[in-house]
């Protein structure tokens, strides 16, 4: 067990960290990451104004998500920095968001000033969040949810107290599911006891993330990475760029903008480690014997079958196959940028 | 066999000493991905940070328990890091090391009191 944005967490289950994210890429892995935090926005004037007023908060087409649909979502600071990115539901009547367990606070504060008008700010403390993930994900929770396996990706439903996103963190097909605090031991322990399920640590859920690409907040990005930085462009739709329907009018709008026009000054890029070493966050990146980047995340890619990480480096050092090296133990050891996701997602659309 | 505090065993084998970890250490590690072996032939002092371990969780060293002359070092280790959570006490022997005075491992613990010791 580990102290984890105060809680306490387990590293790993008794099957280690090697079993369980190669059993959730196989079958399906259970974790409980109900230390996330759960909010519901209750629009005071109207969903529209909710939606305008969230969109304030960042570079994210809010108002044009359909009902029942979830989106990827990112506040900016000022600066164009990242101060926390999280997950938003339209649930016809409201909007249901999923933050990280480390910025929860802070991020309902600023939820509370910056939407004060438009919106009825719940921060839901009574509510478990579990996440079902892998390829027998769908069968196994349908057993219990039968509605889920109509779903796909990114779509969300409520089924009575449960609600569930097919979504997750882990490159696979699976769920996310919000329930109330009483019933999330009797229905893990429903989930458990199928043959497909096995629960899974914090160690795995990081080398799964890894693998998919996928950034850590407070590793990966921080409130001094942009989102273009971050390669996160994906996530920033079409109505909030230059030239767009509503364009800017987000935390940060003159920097993001200008980088999406100009290109970033760096990049995160994934890294492939050419020999067996890791190279975990903090290894410093070396072009022609100079200081160019550091490792924000790495480790070993257990369905890779070798070491991986991501860091960031100057745009033009960003090229997939670009050689680097990597400085492990006081030896520069050969690593080069390499495409993301490193194992291929299995995203149900 | 002999044990030290930082979970090492050492075995006498003719005039050398085997070195590994116990597998209490790699339960405690986890599932090992990359060893990192020192050269033979090396001379070390006890304390010195000699072999890398890299598990999925994270990474460590193992210092030598004793000063003396390295001189050999298991490189399937290398090609097969999962043999240190498999055969911990056996075939994932670290390095073998020649000392002045094996007398020198007298001062380290039997199994009763490591065992006592990780409880």
């Amino acid at each position: 067990m580990v102290p984890f944005a105060g809680y306490e967490m387990p590293v790993q289950y008794p099957a280690g960290v090697m079993k369980e994210h190669l059993h959730t890429r196989a079958a399906a892995g259970l974790f409980d990451v109900s230390h996330m935090g759960q909010v519901i926005l209750r629009p005071k004037a109207g969903m529209e104004a909710l939606c305008l007023g969230f969109e304030a908060l960042m570079p994210v087409d809010v108002l044009g998500l359909a009902e029942g649909r979830q989106r990827y979502g990112l506040f900016t600071n000022d600066a164009g920095g990242i101060l926390d990115d999280l997950m938003f539901a339209n649930r016809g009547d409201h909007l249901f968001v999923v933050v990280n367990a480390a910025c929860k606070h802070a991020d309902v504060a600023h939820m509370r000033a910056r939407l004060g008008d438009v919106a009825e700010v719940e921060f839901l403390t009574d509510r478990a969040l579990l996440a079902l993930q892998g390829p027998a994900a769908e069968a196994a929770l349908a057993r219990i949810v039968p509605g889920v396996a109509a779903m796909r990706f990114m779509d969300v439903g409520v089924f009575g107290e449960i609600w569930v996103s097919r979504s997750g963190y882990t490159g696979e097909d699976g769920f996310e599911i919000s329930l109330p605090q009483g019933q999330a031991e009797g229905f893990a322990r429903q989930l458990l006891a199928m043959a497909e399920v096995m629960p899974i640590g914090l160690g795995a859920r990081d080398s799964l993330r890894l693998e998919a690409g996928l950034c850590l907040y407070g590793h990966d990005i921080d409130t001094t990475t942009s989102p273009v930085e971050a390669g996160l462009v994906w996530a920033i739709q079409k109505a909030r760029k230059a030239g767009g329907a509503r364009a800017a009018g987000f935390p940060g709008a003159d920097r993001i903008l200008r980088e999406l026009a100009e290109g970033p000054a760096r990049l995160r890029v994934g890294l492939r480690p050419e020999g067996r070493a890791p190279m975990r966050e903090e290894t410093a990146l070396f072009h022609d014997g100079a200081e160019v980047g550091r490792v924000t995340s790495g480790g070993f890619g257990p369905s890779v079958g070798a070491p991986i990480a991501m860091g960031y480096v100057p745009a033009a050092l960003a090229a997939i196959g670009n050689a680097l090296d990597g400085e492990v133990r006081g030896k520069r050891l050969p690593v080069s940028v390499a495409a993301m996701p490193f194992q291929p997602t299995t995203y149900k659309r | 066999m002999k044990f030290t505090n930082e979970h090492e065993w050492l075995r006498v084998e003719g005039d050398l000493v085997v070195v590994g970890i116990t597998a209490h250490a790699s339960e405690a590690l986890g599932d090992v991905v990359f060893v990192e072996l020192p050269e033979p032939e090396t001379m070390v002092s006890a304390g010195d940070e000699v072999c890398v371990i890299e598990s999925v969780k994270a990474a460590s060293d193992i210092l030598a328990p004793v000063d003396g002359e390295i001189v050999a070092v298991n490189q399937k280790l290398v090609d097969s890091p999962a043999l240190v959570n498999e055969d911990p006490l056996g075939a994932a022997w670290f390095f073998k090391m020649k000392l002045d005075d094996l007398a020198v491992l007298d001062d380290f613990m039997d199994e009763d009191e490591y065992n006592e010791m990780i409880g």
